[in-house]
């Protein structure tokens, strides 16, 4: 997997107690494992199977992820701000690669 | 002496068919976890894992998705779930079907109340005209149940 930085678009600011919307796109192939080379070699499977979004330490979204998910997913999710804080979202993938991203969330 | 030897032979023989299988019984012990993500292949099957003998209520969710898909490559969809998302009652888990694809599994979202809102984007694969079928478990025990047809021009899934 390419180690490439996903994108993330969270407000600027939010107030305590407002439910935001987050948004995320990270580049993956997202190989099916139902897919086949010219020479009749199934493609392995290697999906991100795994993605968690915490807040200060807490889950509060989690995704269980299929083949069925296009390539580069994108996921969109919401949450209500209980105060400042630091977001982390972790993806995993069938070859045990992790991408882990912190992000701040400015009160305001 | 020569008897003797033989049946050593064999006895070594014998262990090593042993502990070939002993390997290939580990092999399929460490491969269990594999196992237990067999994909699913059929949308009853997938429905009753979730639901088991419940009946699910056919209200409550909002599935935005293209009545016509002309790239089932990349199918964007947003579901929602009305709920309060309260301690006492909110959306433990919302689970997506493509009723039509070789793994019928597309993704479960799991919420917490610090969710604030049961709703989701994303894209997915669909590999025909097929139903995609949204299941809601809410804390109550209960579950919702929305379904929507999506014609697709060209399959995803590389099919």
């Amino acid at each position: 997997m390419s180690a490439a930085k996903p994108r993330i678009r969270i407000p600027e600011k939010a107030k305590v107690g407002e439910v935001i919307e987050i948004k995320t796109l990270v580049q993956h192939v997202m190989e099916t494992g139902n897919r086949k080379t010219a020479d009749g070699k199934v493609v392995p499977r290697n999906i991100i199977n795994t993605f968690t979004a915490k807040f200060n330490g807490v889950e509060f979204f989690k995704a269980d992820v299929s083949p069925g998910i296009s390539a580069n997913p994108y996921l969109a999710f919401f949450m209500k701000v209980p105060g400042p804080g630091e977001f982390e979202f972790t993806w995993i993938d069938d070859a045990g690669v992790k991408i882990d991203q912190k992000m701040p969330l400015a009160i305001g | 002496m020569t008897q003797r030897l033989e049946i050593e032979v064999v006895g070594r023989r014998t262990f090593l068919i042993g502990a070939g299988a002993s390997l290939a019984m580990a092999a399929f012990l460490a491969d269990l976890p594999a196992l237990a993500q067999e994909p699913v292949r059929s949308i009853d099957e997938a429905l009753k894992k979730v639901l088991g003998d419940t009946k699910p209520t056919e209200s409550g969710i909002t599935l935005e998705i293209p009545e016509i898909a002309e790239n089932g490559n990349t199918v964007p969809f947003t579901l929602a779930v009305d709920s309060p998302m309260t301690d006492a009652s909110h959306v433990k888990a919302v689970h997506v079907f493509a009723s039509g694809n070789p793994q019928v599994g597309v993704a479960s979202y799991n919420f917490t109340p610090a969710s604030g809102k049961a709703s989701v984007s994303s894209r997915m694969r669909l590999a025909r005209t097929q139903d995609v079928v949204v299941v809601a478990e809410l804390s109550d025990g209960k579950f919702l149940l929305g379904k929507r047809n999506v014609k697709v021009t060209i399959g995803g899934c590389g099919g």
